[in-house]
């Protein structure tokens, strides 16, 4: 399970993390999203050097305001606290390592 | 080799899975992205025979679990051509090649594109084919939806309880769709139509601001400003890769009756991919059962 993120932990858990991050925007009603969070509950545990964390936007459209996200499920990498690459849509796990490693 | 091949794990795939394996042929299913096919993208599914209401991620996670169950082999990878040798058929993957005595090609159909310049990079900032995924993001927000089909009627309706204002842009000026939706649409104070006219332009910053749309009669073009976009002109079936060995229809599809059965011996074609009228659900598992069951014919004929 990843972990969930909130408006609240987002500066902490994102922004001023060591590692590269991958936020998951997400939420409850989105098939694709459901179907994504398998695969990435698979890279979070056997990735070393990427954090992967989970918003949901429902409970969290702050934060998804905040950055843009209008369509999901949208992964969105972060380094050194800002965004430096985004993915949307439903992807298949090598694409998925690409889109991660840049 | 295995008996049969069915290339993709749509509803229409994963139906025919089921029956091939019942007759105890072995099966595998190649699948470019997840199990599901567009299905996924439903939230609610209320027209399919069983239950009243079921999710389409959770639909499609049963049937891939009844699939799997039952001992089809699944493998995540993009089927991107077949060479046929009679007893023995070929199907390419951007990874492998694998024999199989029959195929069913069960690959769907994708949303249509505008064409226009700036399009794939503003998907997820603006530009959306999908209301019901996206439509919560534009609550109280200005939209414009692209089309006029039942799809596009049906996306303005479900936006114009969301959104503040909603254009429907549609190249007619009259619909062919469902009348009660256009009446319906017509007397919705927050949505105007725009017709006679093409989006032309995609306008943004980081995101979407505005599109440009052209009127066709006259050739003059307007600025409307949008946060977003929904496109629904259509869906364009994903057979391109088939096509030397396989007839397609104009539009692409694969030409083939209820019967399944394509030009080519011991290849089927099964769901939306195919020439057909009626795509549902319940339509394209119906396929599945038919393509299989030829298929297993097929099979048992080379015995």
């Amino acid at each position: 399970m990843l972990k969930e993120v909130t408006a609240a932990t987002f500066e902490n858990e994102v922004l001023q993390s060591d590692k590269p991050v991958l936020v998951d925007f997400n939420a409850d009603w989105c098939g694709p999203c459901q179907m994504l969070k398998p695969t990435l509950d698979k890279l979070a545990e056997e990735l070393d050097n990427v954090k992967v964390v989970s918003v949901n936007i429902d409970n969290e459209d702050e934060i998804a305001y905040k950055y843009n996200v209008s369509s999901i499920p949208c992964l969105v990498m972060f380094e050194g606290g800002a965004e430096v690459r985004r993915s949307v849509g439903l992807k298949p796990r090598p694409e998925l390592i690409k889109f991660i490693n840049g | 080799m295995y008996d049969i091949i069915i290339i993709g794990a749509g509803p229409a795939g994963m139906t025919a899975a089921i029956y091939a394996r019942r007759a105890s042929k072995s099966v595998l299913v190649l699948e470019a992205l997840t199990y599901g096919g567009q299905i996924i993208n439903t939230p609610d599914i209320e027209n399919y025979p069983v239950a009243a209401h079921i999710s389409g991620f959770e639909f499609a996670t049963k049937v891939y679990e009844q699939a799997e169950a039952l001992g089809a082999e699944f493998v995540f990878e993009k089927a991107v051509g077949i060479t046929d040798s009679g007893t023995c058929k070929k199907v390419k993957t951007t990874e492998n090649e694998y024999e199989c005595k029959a195929v069913i090609i069960a690959t769907g159909s994708a949303n249509r594109k505008l064409g226009i310049e700036g399009e794939d990079g503003l998907v997820g900032r603006g530009v959306s084919y999908c209301a019901t995924c996206d439509g919560a993001f534009y609550r109280g927000k200005t939209v414009a939806v692209a089309g006029g089909g039942n799809t596009a009627l049906e996306d303005a309706l479900y936006l114009a309880d969301l959104a503040e204002k909603v254009y429907i842009v549609h190249r007619r000026d009259s619909f062919r769709g469902d009348e009660t939706t256009v009446n319906t649409l017509k007397q919705r104070s927050n949505v105007e139509f725009v017709y006679n006219s093409n989006v032309t332009k995609l306008i943004a910053d980081k995101r979407l601001t505005a599109i440009e749309v052209t009127d066709k009669l006259t050739g003059e073009t307007r600025e409307i400003p949008v946060d977003g976009l929904f496109v629904a002109i259509g869906r364009v079936p994903e057979n391109r890769g088939f096509a030397q060995l396989i007839t397609l229809d104009d539009a692409g599809y694969i030409s083939a009756g209820e019967d399944c059965l394509t030009n080519v011996p011991g290849i089927f074609a099964a769901g939306d991919g195919r020439t057909k009228d009626v795509r549902q659900l319940v339509t394209a598992a119906s396929d599945g059962a038919v393509a299989a069951t030829a298929a297993v014919r097929f099979v048992a004929s080379l015995e």
